[in-house]
């Protein structure tokens, strides 16, 4: 089918398609009044039963944890998948010979860049820490801080500190950190199992609103999550870096 | 309404990228065009008329807020599409390794 | 509708189709992080700041350093094929 008849066709069919969604979302309740019920009953119970302040970390990890549970391994498979697909561009090796080869070179950044990296480092990690630790209680959680967390990593190599990279993220040691965080997730779902009541249940005591450790579960899972979330993005992101590191040198 | 329409133009947007792209990464791109029009219509689908944010750390118990449950739907959604996105940017890199292109049309024919 | 609403919804219309026109792909990464950022002012001022923290941390930082890496791998592959190819004839 040339180009021509396919844009024609396309575009065809966007047209029916625009149709019959705009139809679609005539049918909505009126946008300011939605109608479900349980709008009105999730903040109530997360406030009143489970004591967390942060309505939607609430549900993401215990009222709707099981969703979670299945987009945390989405994520977990696609980080593999992702470092999967780059490696299988590399040979062994390389990789220690291109870092010790950009660190005799010297950085080709900015030294304004560079310290600023530097010095963005740790506040950085600091502030992702919190953003995990605190879900239960201000905007926030494990999604969020986790790729916070992923950035510091991004933030030492704008620093220039290339074979600091390396050091730094010993590939083993991230790909455990990133098996344990999905496995914390799934196992405090299954000890719901071990205290005699139904899987995902929140069977920790659930402590005072706007305490760290109130919600029972909540903050737990959110620190897996965290670590989990963390390990995936930095896999990918080391993984894309390399890829940036053989480029100085004739690769395979 | 405002709200759901901007969604469907932007879901729209997105699906005439794909079909007209003639580079894997611009298609990508557009692709994050579309998952951009779920989030919209996602939230706008739980909005409230002078709803709060749902976060009790400052406001009284009983307060309206808006609809908590699409935000944690979404919250999860922005984060995970990101390392689909990921995983088809490795793909593109590969597929310009093996064959010297990234243009799908060219790309067309699965060769054995 | 708020009026600011009004605003951020047409402000991210207008973002996504410049994402989707624009053809190259360096620039269109520039244009994707135009949309991100207004996307993440529209989840605020829809009453959703976990939403948007997340939309903030992920297409400001993962999303570009992506593309830009891939980008630049892309044109790496290319410019060691020209020299092959310069160096067989």
């Amino acid at each position: 089918m040339s180009a021509r008849a396919r844009l024609v066709l396309g575009l065809g069919s966007l047209a029916g398609l625009g149709a019959l969604l705009v139809w679609a979302v005539g049918g909505l309740p009126d946008f300011g009044h939605p109608r479900g019920p349980y709008a009105d009953l999730a903040p109530r119970i997360m406030l009143d039963e489970r004591h967390v302040a942060n309505a939607v970390t609430g549900i993401t990890f215990d009222l709707r944890g099981f969703d979670t549970l299945g987009e945390e391994l989405i994520l977990f498979v696609a980080a593999l998948g992702a470092a999967v697909l780059l490696r299988a561009l590399r040979t062994e090796g390389t990789i220690e010979a291109a870092a010790a080869y950009e660190e005799r070179r010297g950085p080709g950044t900015a030294d304004a860049l560079r310290a600023l990296g530097a010095v963005l480092v740790g506040p950085t990690l600091l502030l992702g820490i919190y953003v995990v630790v605190h879900g239960a209680l201000t905007p926030g959680g494990g999604f969020q801080g986790g790729v916070l967390l992923a950035g510091a990593l991004l933030l030492v190599y704008a620093a220039g500190q290339v074979a600091a990279v390396e050091r730094v993220r010993p590939v083993s040691l991230v790909e455990v950190a990133d098996a344990l965080g999905a496995a914390a997730y799934t196992l405090v779902a299954l000890a719901g199992l071990v205290f005699g009541v139904a899987v995902m249940d929140n069977v920790l005591p659930y402590g005072t609103t706007g305490s760290l450790l109130s919600g029972g579960t909540v903050p737990v899972l959110s620190v897996a999550v965290g670590v989990e979330v963390t390990a995936g993005v930095t896999l990918i992101l080391s993984e894309f870096v390399d890829q940036m590191l053989l480029r100085s040198r004739r690769e395979d | 309404m405002l709200a759901y329409l901007v969604a469907v133009w932007l879901l729209l947007a997105g699906l005439y990228g794909v079909i007209t792209s003639r580079h894997l990464v611009h298609l990508v791109l557009c692709l994050g065009v579309m998952q951009a029009s779920t989030y919209v219509l996602l939230l706008a689908i739980g909005w409230r008329d002078g709803g709060a944010a749902p976060i009790y750390a400052d406001i009284p118990p009983n307060t309206p807020v808006v609809d908590p449950v699409v935000q944690a739907l979404t919250l999860t959604d922005v984060v995970v599409e990101a390392t689909v996105v990921a995983v088809l940017l490795a793909l593109t890199v590969q597929a310009h390794k093996r064959f010297g292109t990234s243009d799908p049309d060219a790309l067309g024919a699965l060769r054995g | 509708m708020t009026a600011l609403q009004t605003v951020c919804l047409l402000a991210v219309a207008v973002a996504g189709t410049a994402t989707v026109l624009t053809r190259d792909p360096l620039r269109q990464a520039v244009a994707s992080g135009s949309l991100g950022l207004a996307l993440s002012v529209l989840f605020l001022v829809f009453g959703a700041p976990d939403v948007a923290l997340s939309q903030i941390v992920v297409a400001g930082v993962a999303v570009p350093v992506m593309v830009l890496l891939a980008l630049a791998k892309i044109r790496t592959v290319d410019r060691a094929a020209a020299r092959e190819d310069a160096d067989e004839r």
